[in-house]
């Protein structure tokens, strides 16, 4: 199943949710919808779902429109944020309930509904819960259990939103890897939204970096990381240092001192510098594009950080390799391995 | 097709459930008064005036605001006395006190009256003892203030103890840990925080004593200027089939209680803006 | 005790002393002094026992005053028996109006934004703040004799006032917003995700409603049923206006407490009134043990 979105714009009062957003999903795939809060992304979710309407714009699934479907007839999978298990009901029948509110005519006999739930439940792995209560599961399982649920109508297409966000971090992490496992085995196309990078670049094949209920950019969890193509994909995955610059007859200039790096190309005007942090490569005082006296030295983790004072006014913290001697009150030169720089203030 | 999507919503219904919601609020509520305001529309202000002016009108309508006012005060005090030993002390019965509060809630007003009035008649439980003392409750202006106290009692504990039950004890102990005394706290800084609580409860005590009708003619006497209550006049003349006088007192009463109603939506935004967000 | 002073023998004494000081003065800064705290619990206590618990007590004093068999004889006389017919056939007709009435008002307030959502649970609540009497005066207007459908219904031969349809009509005002106000806060307060959810897996609307959202709601609706059943059974100033007090046709239980008290009728009034307060104390048992289902339906959820 492809999805295909057209200039979507939704506006709740005079908030603008999403903002004009095109995006093609290719059958199969698994795609992460990656931005802060207020991005837009669960509203873009929730629109492909059939859950939101759009003020403007187009969805469709293979070329037909499902703007002209509801919900219901959508047959869209959507794993809800807090799960929205069904309280009074048994994880059985939370996972039978799709099967068993189809039309009479379509409806499948108990039989086999009974078959069909044990093997949802198997696939999840928690066919030993089916009679327990939402309430009696941890959330793992519960997310497990909305995930079987809604397999259970055979989707044409999983939506997740925020699949887990609830969670603690080592369960996190166990459920990321089994989310990329079961993908590879069910094979639906799947678009699930996250706001925690870690989690995009992981599990998805493809990543839409949203911010302001626009897409900022589109690409393989490589592309994103490494070639951002905004200032804001850059700032908001990886850890990056950002220093406001101006360009100027062929010059950048930070604050009032010109900095030893190409200006070709570049639009003259305010900028934004940006270096991941260990990409700051330390060196003798007068080498590198940077100087800077350091002010605090910490180990941190694998690496020591430090905070370093440019010449030129701004603070960064910089990450350097533990066996780097880094002493605070020493001068040091910088020099970026890789930078990008975007116009704009 | 986009406009036609924009209106539609996720769950199915919503068009038909609120149009019969209106269409049978109108029937049931809104229509019949309508109807009222609509007939006190048909007086002149004149005649308005002066059914509302007459010395009986006057004293009815002085009797019923005036003692709900009174009955609501001792309930605010009363209440909050009963509302502070519920939530804070724990002691024997505590739990079927706390169910009792509902009494007179539960309990048919036309029951409530004919047994406050045994209650407090002459030969009473309570009325022998307090004839002794010279004090005369049934068939007296006293015995509608004590009827309203009963009407009234739930009202300020139902409304007050939710908020002192989810008063943070940290800011207690953060006042004691500053230095004041328990008193100081009291009044400083747990009183303030029941404050809108406690002006809605006193607001909706006020407004059901106002109307009540049947726990407080069986006790009152219904002596015409002195222990006749408002309602008690509509029904009187009604009886009469003096239908403009039954509407203009009516109104009036109807207009006062949407004031009420008013003050306590606003009390209970209020209440809502000063709580901070968790 | 003698473990006690064993186990603190390691402490030196006026350290001990000083702790305990410190331990009374950290109580002393959630709660009172004893005798004051015995005050406000006797004054509680003297206050709902005089005000509450003594006319409760009175109803059935009174109702068994000459014996059982009085009390007995008096509910079997046809006039008591009507009333609580018609008691019962007045409140099954509100409380059913008003139970569907509610389930489709909850629906479209709590699942649904629209703007004007607060004026209107206003307009719901507005019963609750209106006298009875006005409650029945409002439907004399109306189809009186000298009512806005007064002469239509007279020409028609159509009974509303003075008859069953009337006393029907001013209870259901009365009781209108007991069941929406019961489901409203309790449906917003679970939100929609499990409707959308059910939707989603393509459920019709109909199934969404009987399968996924009453059984969530079952307590609250069976709390506003017993709220709006006990007002509507006892119901008297709104009633008495309309009714007419015609004997064995158009009285309902309170109305009859009234006439037989006027009749000076005491142990057959207070027969009558027992079994309303029996209802009342019935309601508020019930009303407890549903807190406590509704109660056990807050469990912690993870946001």
């Amino acid at each position: 199943m492809t999805i295909e979105v057209k200039n979507l714009v939704k506006k709740f009062g005079s908030f603008k949710a999403l903002d004009g957003v095109d995006l093609k999903v290719d059958n199969g795939e698994l795609l992460a919808l990656l931005g802060p809060s207020g991005s837009g992304k669960t509203t873009l979710l929730r629109i492909i779902a059939g859950l939101d309407w759009p003020d403007a714009g187009d969805v469709s699934f293979n070329g037909e429109d499902a703007l002209a479907q509801g919900a219901r007839e959508r047959h869209v999978g959507f794993v809800f944020q807090h799960y929205a298990l069904f309280r009074h009901m048994t994880v059985f029948e939370n996972v039978a309930f799709g099967l068993r509110v189809q039309p009479r005519a379509v409806r499948k006999d108990e039989a086999t509904i009974r078959t069909r739930v044990k093997e949802l439940l198997d696939l999840v792995q928690l066919d030993w819960l089916a009679d327990r209560y939402p309430s009696q599961l941890s959330g793992g399982q519960r997310q497990r259990i909305a995930l079987a649920r809604a397999l259970a109508i055979e989707p044409r297409i999983l939506l997740l939103d925020e699949p887990f966000g609830a969670l603690d971090a080592k369960v996190r992490k166990e459920l990321r890897r089994w989310l990329r496992s079961l993908h590879h085995e069910i094979n639906v196309t799947s678009i699930f939204v996250t706001h925690d990078q870690e989690e995009a670049l992981e599990v998805a094949n493809r990543v839409v970096v949203m911010d302001k209920g626009r897409i900022e950019q589109i690409g393989s969890p490589d592309d994103v990381y490494e070639s951002p193509a905004t200032a804001f994909v850059h700032g908001f995955i990886g850890e990056s240092i950002e220093l406001p610059i101006q360009v100027e007859g062929g010059v950048i200039r930070l604050g009032d001192r010109p900095l030893r790096l190409a200006a070709d190309g570049l639009a003259p005007g305010a900028s934004k510098l940006f270096v991941r942090r260990h990409d700051m490569l330390v060196g003798p005082p007068g080498s590198g594009a940077f100087e800077g006296a350091i002010r605090h030295v910490r180990n941190f983790g694998p690496v020591q950080r430090a905070e370093v004072a440019l010449s030129g006014g701004e603070t960064i913290e910089i990450d350097a390799p533990r066996d780097k001697e880094l002493r605070a009150g020493d001068t040091i030169g910088l020099e970026p391995r890789r930078y990008r720089i975007f116009a704009g203030a | 097709m986009s406009a036609l999507a924009a209106r539609r919503r996720t769950l199915p219904g919503f068009g038909l459930t609120m149009g019969l919601t209106l269409s049978w609020l109108s029937v049931i509520i809104l229509i019949p008064l309508a109807g009222l305001f609509l007939r006190s529309l048909e007086l002149s202000p004149e005649q308005f005036w002066n059914i509302l002016s007459s010395r009986r009108t006057l004293n009815a309508l002085r009797v019923s605001f005036g003692l709900a006012f009174a009955a609501a005060c001792v309930n605010l005090v009363m209440g909050s006395i009963i509302v502070w030993a519920l939530v804070r002390y724990r002691f024997p019965g505590r739990r079927l006190f706390d169910a009792i509060v509902d009494v007179p809630f539960a309990l048919p007003t036309a029951v409530a009256g004919v047994a406050l009035t045994a209650l407090f008649a002459e030969k009473g439980w309570l009325g022998g003892p307090l004839a002794a003392l010279g004090i005369k409750v049934a068939f007296t202006p006293v015995g509608i203030f004590v009827a309203m106290i009963f009407i009234g009692i739930p009202f300020v504990v139902r409304t007050v103890q939710p908020v002192l039950q989810d008063l943070d004890p940290e800011i207690e102990e953060a006042a004691g840990s500053l230095g004041a005394s328990r008193w100081q706290t009291i009044i400083r800084v747990i009183l303030p925080s029941l404050a809108p609580a406690l002006l809605t409860g006193l607001a909706l005590a006020f407004a059901r004593a106002v109307g009540e009708y049947g726990s407080v003619i069986f006790i009152a006497g219904n002596l015409p200027n002195i222990s006749e209550i408002a309602p008690l006049l509509i029904v009187i003349r009604l009886s009469e089939f003096r239908y403009a006088d039954a509407t203009a007192i009516a109104v009036v009463m109807l207009v006062v209680s949407f004031v009420i109603i008013f003050a306590v939506n606003r009390l209970q935004r209020w209440a809502q803006s000063r709580i901070p967000e968790r | 005790m003698t473990m006690q002073i064993a186990d603190s023998v390691s402490l030196p004494a006026p350290d001990a002393k000083a702790r305990a000081h410190a331990a009374a003065a950290r109580d002393s800064l959630r709660t009172e002094p004893k005798a004051v705290r015995i005050t406000i619990i006797a004054l509680a206590m003297t206050f709902l026992t005089v005000f509450v618990v003594l006319p409760l007590v009175v109803v059935f004093a009174q109702a068994l005053s000459k014996g059982v068999i009085a009390y007995l004889t008096a509910l079997a006389e046809p006039e008591a028996l009507a009333a609580i017919r018609l008691t019962l056939l007045v409140a099954a007709i509100s409380v059913g109006l008003n139970l569907v009435f509610g389930l489709v008002a909850a629906w479209a307030i709590a699942k649904f934004d629209f703007k004007g959502k607060t004026f209107l649970i206003t307009l719901i609540d507005l019963p609750f703040s209106v006298s009875p009497v006005i409650s029945g005066l409002v439907f004399v207007l109306l189809f009186g004799a000298q009512g806005y459908f007064g002469s239509w219904l007279r020409e028609h031969d159509i009974q509303i006032l003075f008859a069953v349809p009337g006393i029907a009509l001013a209870t259901t005002f009365v009781t209108f917003p007991f069941v929406a106000r019961a489901l409203i806060p309790l449906m917003q307060e679970q939100g929609t995700q499990e409707e959308e959810a059910a939707i989603s897996l393509g459920a019709s609307g109909l199934q969404t409603f009987f399968r996924v959202t009453l059984p969530n709601i079952k307590w609250g609706v069976l709390y506003g049923v017993l709220l709006c059943n006990a007002r509507a059974m006892g119901e008297f100033g709104a009633v008495s206006v309309v009714s007419g007090h015609i004997r064995g046709e158009t009285n309902t239980m309170p109305l009859l407490v009234e006439i037989l008290y006027n009749e000076y009728q005491f142990v057959a009034a207070f027969a009558i009134a027992s079994l309303l307060a029996m209802l009342a104390l019935i309601t508020l048992i019930a009303k407890t043990v549903l807190e406590r289902h509704l109660n056990e339906g807050h469990e912690p959820r993870d946001h």
